[in-house]
């Protein structure tokens, strides 16, 4: 061993890297060996021990047989996957570095990949390159600022965000939603659900190399986001579904939006099975690639359309149902081999499901508030400001000091478009979040990436990462 | 007789007309999504508001080939080396649009993980305010770049990049 402390080497009884005090006692041996070649943190002003890190830490992986509870965790240890027969030997691995500069990480994830030839053998995903710090933020906010912060996390379904976030924050209140506003919900909630399966689409075919699929998939996401726009002011990061109800009534002749929306994606859906069901091309660069069975979907944590690619029948909409979407008649589809194939067969069946709660939606929309009339909420009607000092008052504190929310914590999940979005909050009693925590579905999906990647080749890398449909900002926040 | 370099000769100003015109005809951005502007950036390339009326619908993958850098989004602590690693990877003339109210000033993340305002990094051509800015915002703002090289307010000249 040299006695450069820069350079990290295989050697793990480096005398020279010292593990801080606190942390020595645990597991001296398996701490020290993890801090040398693990990514710990970042920064420059860490003390010696860091320092064979650079400020992303270690350029490596580590050693296979370092450690077989890594390994479970990294994905490295897997049954189902494609094995390509193992003739070469350990040391014609290479590391590859994916991201977090890609034109199909889909954001910012970085993976490293351990390739042997063609054949991927180990995947490390590498995360935080968008970390936004949204949940310390959300404590410096009232709560009924918080739907701007939650909307931003993930940017591809920010009405189911604010959704989650609403619904926990009426459970620690506990007021009551006229019925009008949980439809609203339930519509907005499900066409965004149709606009981000559409994006979905867009990207995968653009990762796959079906560049037109790319172009229609913008088309008709096009037509909910002017939906989207006419109803809430913004195409995206609308801030719309509140604590008490949602922002603003629907504004007149929406359902002819909704009916013309309702014309459009399933015309343009028709075309895109068609273009792409039994399409040899797409058929050879997706089945039985990047497959994840039932078992692992449950031991990562994989929710959503891609556990239900695996089979299974998992749907927080009929589980456990929330603004009153049990309601409406819908199906859940469901595939059978957990294959890139399958993930995007549920996504198109979940778009036609999520039409038809639309339809039923529309068709049933009841009258009445499209916000709770709990005063403790919900400042006064516009008219009242103008008769009375108080109701000014009234006004001004909702919105300046907001209103206080009793202790209690509380974890509410709605079913996002990528899967079992929860929030979880715990209030002091204040105006304001005491802790926010969101479970976001596409950082157990990244978790998996490994299970799904490892053995396959390197080709499926991007095929399999388009098909999980990870968004980075519900990954880091 | 043409001047000191402050003044070219009829020539020459002809000929930087020219390749002005050429630089904002077939400006190329790098593809470097970041956050929530990314995908309404994605949307300006797609078919509903087609950049490629004005010559920009290639999004290069490698930024070796890029001449516009568009940082669509936050900007975290950690991102922030990458991409300056990527903007110092273009070739010159290269610019610089920072695409949204977090990529411009940290917008409503004044906390420890944003980097609070991209201009700290990378020299900014064109601002474009929203959060996340419209297709036709951000359009907007390609075109003010292209008219200002046009005009030769930011001509942008070889070996500029780190120094201005």
């Amino acid at each position: 061993m040299s006695d450069t402390p820069n350079l990290v080497t295989g050697d793990l009884e480096t005398p020279s890297i010292e593990p801080p005090a606190e942390v020595a006692d645990v597991d001296a041996a398996a701490g020290r060996r993890r801090r040398a070649l693990d990514l710990w943190m970042s920064g420059t002003e860490e003390s010696a021990w860091l320092q064979g890190a650079t400020a992303e830490g270690a350029q490596e992986l580590l050693p296979a047989a370092e450690d077989p509870a890594l390994a479970v965790q990294r994905g490295t240890v897997v049954t189902d996957d494609f094995v390509v027969e193992d003739t070469t030997d350990e040391d014609q691995r290479q590391i590859m570095n994916m991201g977090p500069q890609h034109p199909s990480t889909h954001g910012v994830l970085r993976l490293q990949l351990e390739v042997e030839g063609e054949t991927i053998r180990r995947v490390k995903p590498i995360i935080g390159y968008l970390h936004t710090g949204m949940e310390k933020t959300g404590e410096t906010l009232t709560w009924l600022q918080g739907p701007t912060n939650v909307t931003r996390m993930d940017y591809l379904s920010p009405l189911h965000n604010e959704l989650a976030f609403s619904l926990a924050v009426e459970q620690l209140l506990d007021v009551a939603i006229p019925p009008r506003a949980d439809a609203i919900r339930v519509l907005m909630t499900e066409l965004n659900r149709v606009a981000s399966h559409l994006l979905f689409l867009a990207t995968f075919g653009l990762d796959i190399g079906a560049l037109s699929m790319m172009i229609y998939g913008w088309r008709d996401r096009e037509a909910v986001l002017g939906f989207f726009e006419k109803v809430t002011g913004l195409r995206m990061n609308h801030n719309y579904i509140r604590p008490g109800g949602v922002a603003a009534d629907l504004p007149d002749g929406w359902e002819d939006d909704v009916e013309e929306i309702l014309t459009i994606v399933p015309q343009g859906l028709a075309e895109y099975e068609e273009l792409l069901n039994d399409n040899p091309i797409f058929i050879d660069r997706t089945q039985g690639v990047g497959v994840i069975t039932p078992a692992e979907c449950q031991a990562y944590g994989v929710t959503g359309p891609n556990a239900r690619a695996s089979g299974i029948d998992w749907d927080l909409r009929k589980v456990f149902p929330y603004s009153g979407v049990e309601r409406y008649r819908f199906s859940v589809p469901l595939g059978r081999h957990g294959d890139t194939y399958d993930r995007y067969l549920v996504r198109v069946g979940e778009v036609k499901e999520s039409l038809g709660i639309v339809r039923q939606v529309m068709e049933t929309m009841p009258a009445g508030d499209y916000r709770s009339e709990d005063r403790k909420v919900t400042p006064p009607p516009r008219k009242r400001i103008d008769e009375s000092m108080e109701a000014l008052i009234h006004h001004f504190k909702i919105f300046t000091e907001g209103f206080k929310v009793p202790a209690g914590e509380v974890y509410q999940a709605v079913e996002s478009a990528r899967g079992e979005l929860g929030v979880y909050i715990v209030s002091n009693g204040g105006a304001k979040p005491w802790r926010l925590h969101v479970r976001g579905p596409s950082f157990a999906h990244v978790q998996a990436l490994p299970a799904m990647m490892t053995d396959s080749l390197v080709a499926d890398v991007v095929a399999t990462l388009a098909s999980s449909d990870p968004v980075l900002g519900d990954v880091d926040r | 007789m043409a001047g000191p370099a402050e003044a070219p000769g009829f020539l020459l100003s002809t000929v930087q007309k020219g390749v002005n015109w050429a630089r904002t005809r077939s400006m190329f951005p790098a593809s470097f999504g970041l956050a929530c502007c990314a995908i309404e950036m994605m949307g300006t390339g797609a078919a509903h508001n087609d950049l490629a009326r004005f010559g920009m619908e290639v999004f290069r993958a490698s930024p070796r080939q890029a001449d516009l850098m568009v940082v669509s989004g936050r900007v975290s602590q950690k991102m922030a080396p990458v991409l300056r690693q990527v903007y110092d990877q273009m070739p010159d003339p290269k610019w610089v649009i920072s695409m949204g109210a977090c990529a411009s000033t940290g917008g409503m993340f004044n906390n420890y993980a944003i980097v609070q305002g991209v201009d700290q990094i990378v020299p900014v051509d064109i601002y474009v305010p929203g959060c996340p800015p419209g297709p036709q915002s951000l359009m907007h703002g390609i075109l003010t770049l292209h008219d200002k090289i046009m005009k030769g307010e930011i001509a942008s000249p070889i070996g500029h990049g780190t120094s201005r």
